[in-house]
């Protein structure tokens, strides 16, 4: 894109891929029944993630959700250890002590995925608050969902946020269906982002599958939270593509829709179109990184495999600190 | 040795580990303008400021929730639920995330924070202020659980938990607060986990905590008119249960009574026959008794609280009738 520094877009590129890779293998080791426990998958909706996490540094905190993979490696999660930890090995992010619903890396922010939808609002508004108390610029994101909104960890964190302008921002990933429940059908308003102005904050809404647009928008609020103006929220209109979870039977809607959805949707295809219609990137430079990727995944998968589980005495260790 | 009041030996824990650790501070509805219900945070905003004495929204889950993060973020939170029945309120942040965070990230960030939770039955405030609820938590792996009854304890057990890398719930027994007691000058930690025998004895364990270890000295002292010899043991913390204090003492006695404030069914003393039943059934020369509320919400009118509270006289007509 015209005016887009060129490693930014590169960047923008090999964290989408990475995590369109990251959970395409997941989902045929999930299938083929060797990995086990649930998995949510965050296939198409990889255009938030990345947009969001470039404006942050590994100072800066975030808390995500069930459906965390994304959120992780855009923050800067080791893919290997995030592979193991899914296949439930010792040499995992948690030593295969949480697995796909809680992988956390404290050493990037990434303050851990969280098996409780809404889990993530008063945890990132809480390290928003050391952070202000500590005056560092550090900054808090909490990625949630459409269903979490309505929760009232949203309500009490948005409030005690506003009350004490923490630097904190909401992000609402929007993918219209809460497990199973459809967005019209469980949201009282039409937007997430009106919700914001019951709370005095701004709220904003954006195209979640354009990486750009999610960039700008995550970047003013993040610009507007480090300088101390407080919390925002911002909602990011996506579609889940994929399952609640991987094995979804999904009786509440037509492959047919999701199909079409995901034909006009997917941020991949469709940053891929933007930055070479106006030769930003060249075709060659996407398949570079495109290889590069799948050479780490191949290397994190066969890590994971390689990896032992963890000792049954490990049951005992980090009960307490 | 000086005398004072239960909610001002927390005030004086308060004081001196925030004054030790710039991260420690406290949070909760009505803590700072009001100095707290009981009393047990006055003072705190005029030495440390409104920034470290944080009154909140009435948001209990936003409030432990945020407590969470905090820790997480570098901070030693306190925070205050106003009446422990609130905590049901936040459960998910006190199960889910607090207790289990450690663990379920594989010991990558400790959870410095406490909660305290004012309990127990105070002034006929009926069944959603007066519970006591220690129980649940018991049963939480991650959580400790401290429960102090008299102002020593209150003040060193609070120290050691701000001190603690894991996330502590300490019960204070609302009619505790104004209760006098002698407090040693200087440094006064007492070690979670570890619980006191507060009289020797020879006779029978009476294992209790709170509020009821008053109750049960008055017992105790009809008991030695009587002749017997108790031992007692004040439990001061319930998880981890100091199984070691109560498995010496049943060796010696060869009897076992527990008595608390909470409801019997499923309580504090359920865990503590289970374990004696388990590890130390051969030392029993007579069935375990155990002192409880009835199964039954905590009523309002005086005569129906009465009957709910555990007195001193059914302690001791329980524990005569063995002898």
């Amino acid at each position: 894109m015209v005016g887009w520094d060129e490693e930014l877009l590169c960047r923008f590129y090999r964290t989408m891929v990475t995590i369109r890779f990251f959970e395409q293998t997941v989902e045929k080791h999930f299938l083929a029944g060797e990995i086990p426990g649930f998995v949510h998958l965050y296939i198409g909706e990889e255009a938030i993630a990345t947009g969001v996490c470039a404006n942050l540094t590994t100072d800066d905190y975030i808390a995500s959700t069930h459906r965390g993979h994304g959120h992780s490696i855009a923050k800067g999660a080791d893919v290997s250890r995030m592979m193991a930890e899914i296949f439930g090995r010792k040499t995992g992010y948690c030593k295969g002590k949480g697995g796909s619903m809680h992988i956390a890396d404290f050493s990037v922010g990434m303050l851990g995925a969280n098996g409780v939808v809404g889990g993530s609002l008063p945890l990132a508004t809480g390290a928003a608050l050391a952070a202000k108390m500590l005056r560092q610029k550090r900054v808090a994101v909490a990625f949630f969902g459409d269903g979490a909104s309505n929760r009232g960890t949203f309500h009490e964190s948005a409030n005690l946020a506003s009350v004490w302008k923490l630097p904190v921002i909401f992000l609402c990933e929007n993918n219209q269906y809460a497990s199973t429940t459809p967005y019209r059908s469980s949201t009282s308003v039409e937007d997430i982002a009106d919700r914001a102005r019951g709370y005095g904050m701004p709220g904003v809404i954006v195209d979640g599958n354009d990486v750009f647009a999610v960039y700008e928008a995550a970047k003013a609020a993040v610009e507007r939270a480090r300088g101390g103006g407080g919390p925002s929220l911002v909602e990011a209109k996506t579609y889940r593509i994929k399952g609640h979870f991987v094995g979804d039977p999904e009786l509440y809607r037509s492959k047919e829709e999701v199909q079409e959805i995901f034909a006009k949707t997917d941020p991949i295809s469709r940053f891929e179109r933007q930055v070479s219609s106006e030769g930003s990137l060249s075709r060659e430079k996407l398949d570079s990184i495109k290889l590069e990727v799948q050479e780490l995944i191949d290397k994190a998968l066969a890590f994971a495999k390689e990896s032992p589980e963890p000792d049954p005495s490990e049951l005992f260790s980090d009960v307490y600190a | 040795m000086r005398e004072i009041t239960f909610a001002q030996a927390t005030l004086e824990a308060m004081e001196e580990e925030m004054t030790r650790d710039e991260r420690v501070f406290v949070m909760g509805e009505d803590i700072a303008r009001q100095g707290g219900i009981f009393g047990q945070f006055k003072g705190l905003p005029q030495k440390f400021g409104l920034d470290r004495v944080k009154d909140t929204p009435i948001s209990e889950t936003a409030i432990v929730g945020a407590g969470v993060g905090a820790a997480l973020g570098g901070m030693r939170p306190v925070v205050d639920m106003h009446f422990a029945d609130f905590m049901g309120v936040a459960m998910d942040e006190l199960f889910n995330q607090m207790a289990k965070i450690h663990f379920m990230f594989g010991g990558q960030r400790p959870v410095p924070v406490v909660v305290r939770a004012p309990d127990g039955l105070t002034n006929q405030a009926a069944a959603q202020h007066s519970q006591s609820i220690e129980a649940w938590f018991l049963h939480i792996p991650g959580l400790k659980v401290v429960i102090p009854s008299n102002p020593a304890d209150a003040k060193g057990l609070l120290k050691s938990a701000i001190r603690d890398d894991n996330p502590v719930i300490y019960f204070e027994h609302k009619r505790l607060f104004p209760v006098k007691g002698p407090v040693p000058d200087g440094e006064v930690l007492v070690p979670i986990g570890k619980a006191a025998v507060t009289k020797p004895g020879k006779d029978i364990t009476i294992v209790s905590y709170s509020y009821t270890m008053r109750v049960v000295m008055d017992a105790v002292s009809i008991l030695e008119k009587d002749g017997i010899d108790p031992e007692v043991i004040d439990l001061r913390t319930i998880s981890p249960i100091d199984k070691d204090t109560i498995l010496n003492s049943v060796a010696k006695t060869r009897k076992l009574a527990i008595a608390h404030e909470a409801v019997k069914q499923g309580g504090v003393g359920a865990e503590i026959a289970a374990i004696v039943a388990e590890e130390g059934l051969d030392y029993l020369d007579a069935p375990v008794l155990r002192f409880g509320a009835p199964f039954t919400p905590v009523p309002f009118a005086r005569t129906l609280e009465a009957a709910y509270r555990v007195k001193a006289e059914d302690i001791y007509s329980g524990i005569r009738a063995l002898f």
